[in-house]
Parts: structure tokens; sequence; C-alpha cells
């Protein structure tokens, strides 16, 4: 972990394994801006069209407005999800490095998402339902769904040996993939209080227009959002990695019994 | 590329014999995993006398009668999944969203008398969100009247054909 330990690999294989990384640098420095700006720019014209100009429910009034914020939420805590298990697969068959790098910045971000799914809820179970919270499916299912996220982040990040948490890690992942179809039919499978799906994919959504556009650029701008704060987070890691890797090279360059003794 | 392909297919094996596992604890355990019963499976499943349990379904049109004990507000109402209804007594304030035709899940224990004695109310909200305006229209047509049950398509909502109201 630390820089100047001796027992650096050699830079060569350095280089081999960075080589795809860095080609993740180049491109995805020209995406991030675009993606961020979307992501900003579609939050903020979906929260303002949402709280301000979309029309009250009949009977929720004003408290249906929870709603762009929370349905955008869930939706990415299950999609952010899902990249972690793309990412695991590519990390346990194909061994690929930035997978591993990715999985392990996906995490926090995965568990950000869904507890703000999860506040969010509670704030409008309250008046809506009358409580703040219930063991049905659909909200035991998510808050599973947390404690895999936040699993996920303690066990990649509770290894001496990077690799081994990111194998650790990526079979937790793909162990708590279950966990996705279940919070997605739980609301039709078993009796619920959540309410079933409003958007589905082969009926008409049960939803006026006039709040389904605010939503749909809600969950857009979230989309973009989340896609960003990942990327700039690989980002960030590769080049920590990078750094790493040059700071070894250099402490291999020096002369290893002095670099050993040249602290007294 | 064997390696690869060996990694694959024994991921893809214990990701299947995972997912069997899974779905047939879900299927052994589905009992449990309701959060309330129908009033139908009363009838079908035993009687849970003076066990608690949750009771959910809507509220009949015209079965809400409120009264007074003491101080605090009664409510009797039946619940109903269109096969069978079961009249709940509640002491104590219920929900905003509740009204006939609402779906609701109620906490409590059967009485002998074959009513449901609730202990909580919670009200369950429908997967439909329309402005005021939308719902009135639909009155106005005779498409929809909110104490029979859940809204017509929403296909219908934004053509309120000038139709003869025939009371659902």
């Amino acid at each position: 972990m630390d820089a100047c330990t001796p027992l650096a690999p050699p830079a060569g294989s350095n280089l081999q394994r960075f080589a795809n990384p860095g080609q993740f640098l180049r491109l995805s420095g020209r995406v991030l801006p675009f993606v961020a700006v979307l992501g900003l720019g579609l939050t903020l014209a979906g929260c303002v069209w949402g709280l301000f100009f979309s029309p009250a429910d009949w009977q929720q009034g004003d408290a249906v407005r929870i709603m762009y914020v929370h349905v955008p939420a869930a939706w990415l805590a299950s999609f952010g999800y899902l990249s972690l298990a793309v990412c695991s697969v590519l990390s346990l068959v194909w061994r690929h490095p930035l997978a591993d790098l990715a999985a392990a910045e996906i995490g926090p971000v995965g568990a950000a998402f869904t507890g703000l799914c999860l506040a969010t809820g509670s704030l409008w179970g309250k008046p809506m339902w009358g409580a703040w919270w219930v063991w049905d499916a659909r909200l035991t299912s998510v808050l599973v769904l947390f404690f895999l996220y936040l699993g996920h982040v303690a066990l990649v990040r509770a290894f001496d040996d990077p690799q081994r948490g990111y194998r650790a890690g990526a079979i937790l992942a793909l162990i708590g993939v279950v966990n996705l179809p279940i919070i997605k039919f739980s609301v039709d499978w078993w009796n619920t209080l959540h309410q079933p799906a409003t958007i589905t994919l082969t009926g008409a959504p049960t939803m006026d227009v006039g709040m389904l556009w605010p939503l749909l650029l809600c969950a857009l701008g979230f989309f973009f959002g989340f896609t960003a704060i990942v990327i700039a987070r690989t980002r960030a890691a590769v080049m920590e990695r990078r750094i790493r890797g040059l700071l070894m090279a250099r402490a291999q360059e020096a002369d290893v019994p002095s670099a050993l003794s040249v602290d007294a | 590329m064997t390696r690869k392909r060996r990694r694959l297919v024994l991921l893809l094996v214990c990701g299947l014999g995972l997912g069997t596992a899974v779905a047939l604890m879900l299927t052994a355990f589905s009992d449990n995993m309701v959060f309330f019963l129908a009033p139908s499976d009363l009838t079908t499943k035993s009687p849970r006398l003076g066990r608690t349990f949750r009771l959910g379904g809507l509220v009949e049109a015209g079965s809400v009668t409120r009264t007074h004990e003491g101080t605090r507000p009664v409510a009797r109402f039946r619940v109903t999944d269109g096969a069978a209804a079961v009249t709940v007594s509640y002491a104590g304030l219920l929900p905003d969203l509740f009204r006939e035709g609402q779906g609701v899940v109620a906490l409590g224990v059967m009485q002998p008398d074959g009513t449901f004695r609730a202990s909580e109310v919670l009200a369950k909200h429908d997967a439909t969100y329309m402005p005021k305006e939308v719902v009135d229209a639909l009155k106005k047509a005779g498409h929809w009247d909110p104490k029979q049950g859940s809204p017509p398509p929403a296909s219908s909502w934004n053509t309120p054909a000038p139709k003869p109201a025939t009371g659902g």
C-alpha cells in the first residue's frame, strides 16, 4: 500500500497493466465535462419543473413532489447495483483492472443514492400511508440493497492486498444480484403497502403527462449525475494508482539498502 | 482463453444454483412474505382468532360510519377485495388518504363476532397520479367514480368523450 515499500513490481508490468486505463483517462477526460453538465442541468431543470410548475396530485396534494427525487433515486440505486455486477463479472472472468477500480468507486455512490431513496421514501410514507417505515417486501428488499452496498464498500477496502479485496467484493456483488429481481417484482409477487409500478414497459404510464415529463427529466439528470460522479471517482482512482506505481518505480530505482536506512 | 471460459462457466453455474435456491426459498416462504391478507384469504385460511395480523383491501363505497366513543373518534367500515368483505372498527385518527374506494391496510385482531378490531390503519396508495382537473373531468364525463375503486386506463384520461353517466 505505502509508496516506499521495497517489494514493488517491475516497471514493465505496470506499463502493461495501465495500457487500457490510459485510454480510459483520455476518453473519459473528454466525455466527463459533457456528462457532468448534462447531469447538473437536467436535474436542476427537472426539479424546478417538478417542484414549482407541475400540477399537484388530486389526493396527495403537494406531497407528490417528493416523487421527483424519490423515484429517480430508486431507479439509480438499482441501476448502480446492476453496473456494479457487470464490473464484477468483468473483474472475475476477464480480470479487467479498470473494472476493479470502477466497482470500488460505484459502491459508495450507489449507497448514497439508495440512502436518498430510503430517506425520501420515509418522508413520503409518513404523510401518505401514515407510517415512516413498514416491513413490506419492497421496503425490506431495498434496505437489503443498501446493506449490500455498504458491505461491498467495507469488503473491498478490508484487505491489505487490494486484489484480494476486489475479488471478495466482486463475489459479494454477484451474490447480491438475486436481490434486484426481488426488488423489481416484490410489488407484483406479494401483497405490499408500496404501490406497484406506475411506469411499465408494456402499458401506458398511469400518470398525467404534466407530472411524467419532469419525472423523466429528473431521472435522466440523476442518471448523468451518477455516471459523472462514478467517472470522476474512477479517474481519480486510476491516477492514484498510476502515481503509486511511479513512486514505487522510483523507490526501486534508488539503492534498496540506502532506501531502507535513509530515515535513520 | 480456456481459463476465461472456465471461469465464466463456473460463474454461470454458481449463479444458476444460487438463483434456484433463492427462488425455492421465496416460494416456500411466500405465505410469510405478504404484508397483509385479503378478506377472501380469511375464508380459505384458518380463522386467526386472537392473533394479530394485517388485513388489506378497498374501503367499500357507502360503508363508512363515524361515531365518537367518549372523545375518541371511532370509524366502522367494510374492507373488500371484490370476493369477500370484512367489517373493521378502528378508534383513532385515520390517515389523510382514507376515503371510500381507497386501499387500506389495517393491523388488528379478529373478534368473535366476525368483525376486525384494528389498532392501526394505513392508507395504501395506488399507482396513479393525476391532477385534480383530470379527476374532475373524468368524474364529469362519467368515466370514473373514485368510490368504486381503481381509475380507468390511462389511455382514456386525455380523451374525456361525452358519455352518459352510467355510474362506473
